[in-house]
């Protein structure tokens, strides 16, 4: 809701300066989400009073007026506009003004002719965006006063961001009666008395087909002047609350709904069939709205129809068919009242948002219709005359909703605010907003005037006290920390530790989008189609994502244009993964990883990342667990990843995630530079944990001994380690890998592997026999299993 | 080269001056010797078993009885004083090898560390971190729900009706199925309400999103929602959680500006501003006494129990926190935005 400030204070003015009166609105929840000067600075500009025009001699388009602005003698200026007229004051910048386009006034010669200032229009004033010529004044301003003083100019626009409840405060009235209330000043309401009638055209309504017009007010107003301008004041007042003028009728109805926010419409009266009925539009009628558009209704939309169909989107928007126009003498003025259920929504359906339709959708004032039509007429007819019928007024009483009183008890009051607050005190505050207020045994009993439809149960109430009380004023009181212990389980790995430990190996967080785009989700995940979004924001983020690869492959892609060239980037969160026409979340955590194993530095050769150093990361994500033996990696495949390069995760029995390289195709497709790592892994699987249990310390020595066996090129090396760990018993602490070789002296088809077993016993020193033994049973092992040979 | 020590030792009946002379002529060629052997060959030309000063005290017997005792104890002082110097040699010739051997291996400790960089966690999430700190100190849980919901959590328990215009506000994204993407966490509220009842107090962080995207405005942000129901809670414990929250947050003393507004699920509601280091307000969360038809629809008596609940947005403590000008970096990914944040 934008507002003049000077109109408000017409209404309610307390002694507050700009600043304090819109700190004032803001703390009583009328947010100012900015004020505006309503003009820019017009030093040198006056009103001047043309006495006298005659034509330049030398030019036809210009004529030479004798202009008073104030001083002794009357000056010569020069005006190319074709509606000066003699004996009318405008703008007149004087020899030094500078105008808001930058333009500096110069007494000067045009065509030989001395011009001492310059006659302006609205436009260069910078308080019009269009201008059919000069700025009219009119005769009330004396010639020679500022112009700044004569239009008012030194007043601000203030836009209030108002909340979904306060619909009352759409009006210059609503906002008065807060601020009264508030700085408990009197408020100036202006002169609605009814008109009275001289003609007798009525114009029928029937509202019985209604379900949701309650209230349909009218008035036939016949013989007004169609040639009738909008005087300068209420073009000002337009235009300082956003509007733009557009003819007389169109603004007195803008007017009344700025002031009392009921929304009006006037319909060219000669354009009307038979009668007018408020009922729901029939599927496929069609309506050509005012601003040229063609909607195809349905049972949804409340219409107003005449006996031709459809004349206006109630609450919406007028038709075209029935507009006022320059030609009309007659007119039907509309002032309803429609029920907010029966308007919300339609407008953003058919992609409309009216100043009506933000108001009738927040919900109007049920019982002012009847004095919006009689300040219509009085100010329509004060511009451009016309005979006025009787007030016209169709109700349906049961449908309009009475106001409800409401019991605010003190003892409650008390308790939701944490404060006590005077009995006499609340009393007054709420009257102040021209609430009913009874005593009653617990409290008040209070009835909020019809335009206060939100205040329907205690804590509107209480709101309201507070609200006008002050928040500032309530205490803030501690008090309702009552400790209890944390909880701190062993039983699974804190996420944060599992980002520490990934941060702490190179791993920078990033967080992307949850939905992406379907094609590079559908190259990435296989199964079934992610879950799309029926209202995507664009065709990159239209669907759930059902891995974090599609948001941090293109972190990736991102960063390399960017010149990184060694990325590592992991992220923790939802994926979507539909599932029998439903969808489950799942909590994985996902990482990618590009470039160099290690960043640039001395001292060390650079080699790229492979799969083993992203594997060496998983495996430490899986030590938090206490449980790092419960892991392995499995060679398998996935769409994304190169074949022979991926491995599936698991724990246990189950699958819980994926390593591998992102496959040559996708590489293409993402159009990377290289193939990136990549890994997922679903978190409750990973966190999951155990705690330690202490096993005894050796104090004898450890013997190491390294034994190097020849196997097939497809033997698993991880199987060799688990072999020889079972063969070696209880007495071997660890298996070191040291060495995978082939080449030369290895039979081709066949590779070396190095172990280093580190064989301890804890209650003594292990003996040559005991690691013989030992070390026997390995290679027997090895060699019965792998068909392994020692090498020696 | 040297002159050989026994070419001094001749049999005199003076034998201390011989053997100070001695004394003097070994000491200097003890300190002109540079290196560990000789000075090891000098030491066996001396003091060895076939060394000099030993041939001497062989020779005692032939001294008269009465001359012995002294030329006795003349050799034992010569021997002593050679040992001392020997071994005072041997000592700085230790040094000075060691020395050396310190600046062969000197090297420039200025050059760069070697071995892994420290990655570094995202600034949303550290500060969720952060505000669940503070929290869980007070006895906060940390609650989280799914970030599909449909229109009863997101919306009908919250107190905001179908057609209300709050709906429209919220530019909710929809799956074909009727559900949505939740537009703030508080649906996880409504869940913790339902499934448990009061007297609650939990903060609820996590993604929310908006059909919505220009430069102030990401179709997905982070939220913290608090809730806490219990007797007795009032407005004025809400101030001062909140006032408490923000001064631990900023870690400064803060003034606050709480100023009516309107949510559905709350009542009073208020915006809470804080006043920044150059004196603007800065709008950081909202607010309010939980709705009496909230806590019906969860079933929890609003006569006996009340409570407040707030929402803050993550990003914007972020942008407040560390300067962070530009609402879309959080969700770019660039490494040096992240970097700045280890």
């Amino acid at each position: 809701m934008k507002f003049s400030e000077a109109w408000l204070r017409e209404w309610v003015d307390p002694d507050l300066d700009s600043a304090a009166l819109t700190h004032r609105l803001t703390m009583l929840g009328l947010e100012v989400d900015g004020t505006e000067s309503v003009a820019p600075a017009l030093d040198g500009v006056v009103v001047g009073k043309v006495l006298d025009v005659s034509r330049h001699p030398n030019a036809d388009r210009l004529s030479v007026c004798s202009v008073d602005v104030g001083g002794d003698e009357p000056l010569s200026i020069v005006c190319g506009a074709a509606n000066v007229q003699a004996g009318e004051s405008y703008p007149a910048a004087l020899n030094g003004a500078v105008l808001p386009g930058g333009l500096r006034i110069k007494r000067s010669k045009l065509r030989g002719v001395v011009s001492e200032g310059m006659l302006c229009s609205g436009v260069e004033l910078g308080i019009a965006d269009t201008a059919a010529g000069i700025l009219p004044l009119g005769d009330e301003a004396p010639p020679g006063m500022p112009i700044t003083a004569a239009l008012d100019l030194d007043d601000r626009m203030i836009d209030v961001d108002l909340t979904p409840n306060r619909a009352d405060c759409f009006s210059i009235l609503g906002i008065a009666r807060d601020l009264a209330a508030s700085e408990r000043v009197g408020i100036q309401l202006p002169d609605i008395s009814p008109v009275t009638p001289v003609v007798t055209t009525a114009f029928p309504v029937d509202l019985t087909a209604s379900a949701g017009c309650a209230r349909f007010c009218g008035r036939v107003i016949e013989g007004i002047d169609p040639q009738a301008h909008t005087p300068l004041w209420m073009r000002e007042r337009l235009r300082r609350s956003g509007l733009r003028s557009i003819s007389p009728v169109v603004d007195v109805t803008n007017f009344v709904m700025l002031e009392l926010g009921q929304p009006m419409h006037g319909y060219d009266f000669a354009k009307l069939a038979e009668q007018i009925v408020t009922r729901r539009a029939r599927s496929g009628e069609t309506l050509v709205l005012l601003d040229g558009q063609t909607v195809t209704l349905d049972p949804e939309v409340l219409v107003i129809a005449d006996a031709s169909g459809p004349i206006a989107m109630a609450g919406i928007m007028g038709g075209d068919g029935t507009a006022v126009d320059e030609r009309t003498t007659s007119v039907l003025l509309e002032s309803a009242w429609f029920e907010r259920n029966a308007i919300a929504g339609r407008a953003r359906r058919f992609g409309l948002h009216t100043d009506a339709s933000v108001r009738f959708e927040r919900g109007v004032d049920p019982c002012h219709q009847a004095r919006a039509i009689e300040r219509a007429t009085a100010l329509l007819m004060a511009i451009a005359g016309g005979q006025p019928g009787p007030l016209q007024e169709v109700s349906l009483d049961d449908e309009i909703p009475v106001p409800v009183a409401v019991g605010l008890r003190r003892q409650r009051l008390a308790a939701v605010l944490g404060i006590e607050i005077e009995p006499e005190r609340v009393r007054n505050l709420l009257e102040g907003l021209d609430l009913i207020v009874e005593a009653a045994p617990d409290g008040w009993l209070v009835t909020p005037p019809s335009a206060r439809f939100d205040i329907e149960i205690e804590a509107d109430l209480i709101e309201e006290v507070a609200r006008l009380y002050g928040y500032d004023r309530i205490p803030a009181l501690p008090g309702i920390m009552t400790a209890t212990l944390g909880r701190m389980t062993e039983s699974a790995v804190p996420l944060a530790r599992l980002r520490a430990t990934l941060v702490a190996r190179e791993y920078q967080e990033a967080i992307t989008y949850s939905f992406v785009d379907r094609n590079v989700d559908a190259a990435l995940s296989p199964g079934a189609d992610a879950l799309a979004l029926s209202n995507p924001i664009s065709s990159e983020l239209a669907v759930m994502r059902r891995s974090l690869w599609p948001g941090l492959l293109g972190a990736l892609r991102r960063n390399l244009s960017r010149q990184h060239g060694r990325v590592r980037l992991f992220e923790s969160g939802v994926r979507f993964i539909p599932e029998n026409n439903d969808y489950k979340e799942e909590n994985v955590i996902s990482g990618v990883a590009y470039g160099a194993a290690a960043p640039e530095q001395w001292g060390v050769p650079t080699r790229s990342a492979d799969l083993f150093d992203i594997k060496a990361d998983l495996e430490a994500l899986f030590a938090l667990t206490g449980a790092g033996d419960e892991f392995a990696f499995v060679a398998d495949e996935h769409p994304a990843l190169r074949p022979g390069r991926t491995a599936r995760v698991r724990r246990g029995g189950n699958d819980i995630g994926w390593l591998g390289e992102l496959h040559p195709a996708r590489v293409r497709e993402l159009d990377l530079p290289g193939a990136p790592l990549l890994f997922e892994l679903a978190c409750d699987p990973v966190v999951a944990a155990r705690p330690a249990t202490y096993g005894a310390i050796s104090r004898f020595p450890a013997v190491r001994r390294d034994l190097a066996v020849v196997v097939a090129d497809n033997v698993p090396v991880v199987a060799i380690d688990r072999a020889a760990r079972d063969a070696a018993g209880a007495k071997l602490q660890d298996v070191v890998i040291f060495d995978i070789y082939a080449g030369k002296n290895i039979e081709s088809g066949s590779k070396s592997v190095a172990l280093g077993l580190i064989l301890q016993e804890t209650s003594r020193t292990l003996t040559e026999a005991d690691v013989d033994e030992i070390m026997h049973a390995v290679t027997d092992r090895l060699g019965r299993e792998f068909n392994a040979t020692i090498r020696e | 080269m040297h002159e050989p020590v026994e070419s001094l030792i001749v049999d005199r009946t003076d034998r201390m001056l011989d053997v100070e002379e001695l004394i003097g002529r070994a000491r200097s060629e003890i300190d002109a010797c540079s290196d560990l052997s000789g000075l090891e060959a000098i030491r066996v030309r001396l003091l060895g078993k076939k060394g000099e000063l030993t041939a001497q005290l062989k020779q005692l017997g032939a001294l008269a009885a009465a001359d012995r005792p002294a030329a006795g104890q003349a050799i034992n002082v010569a021997k002593e004083a050679l040992q001392t110097a020997l071994q005072a040699r041997r000592e700085a010739l230790d040094a000075e090898q060691l020395a050396a051997q310190l600046a062969a291996g000197a090297i420039d400790v200025t050059l760069p560390g070697r071995g892994r960089q420290l990655g570094g966690l995202h600034p949303v999430t550290r500060t969720l971190e952060r505000v669940e700190a503070i929290f869980r100190a007070a006895g906060f849980s940390v609650r989280t729900g799914p970030e599909i919901e449909d229109e009863a959590h997101n919306f009908t328990a919250l107190n905001i009706p179908e057609h209300h215009p709050a709906r429209a506000m919220h530019d909710t994204f929809y799956f074909p199925s009727g559900k949505l993407l939740r537009t703030h966490t508080s649906p996880v509220q409504i869940r913790e309400m339902v499934e448990h009842g009061a007297p609650v107090r939990l903060i609820a962080p996590g993604r929310v999103y908006r059909c919505d995207s220009d430069q102030t405005h990401t179709p997905m942000f982070h939220q913290v929602e608090g809730l806490v129901v219990d007797r007795g809670v009032s407005f004025a414990n809400l101030k001062s959680v909140l006032h408490e929250f923000v001064e631990r947050f900023f870690e400064r003393e803060a003034t606050l500006r709480f100023r009516p507004s309107y949510f559905p699920f709350t009542e009073p509601s208020a915006e809470v501003d804080v006043l920044s280091e150059s004196g603007r307000w800065l709008e950081i969360l909202g607010c309010g006494m939980v709705h009496p038809n909230v806590l019906a629809n969860v079933g929890i008596d609003p006569e006996e129990f009340t409570g407040f609940a707030f929402g803050v947005g993550v990003e914007r403590l972020a942008m407040l926190r560390y300067g962070v000008d530009d609402l879309r970096l959080f969700f770019d990914n660039d490494l040096q935005f992240l970097r700045q944040f280890r």
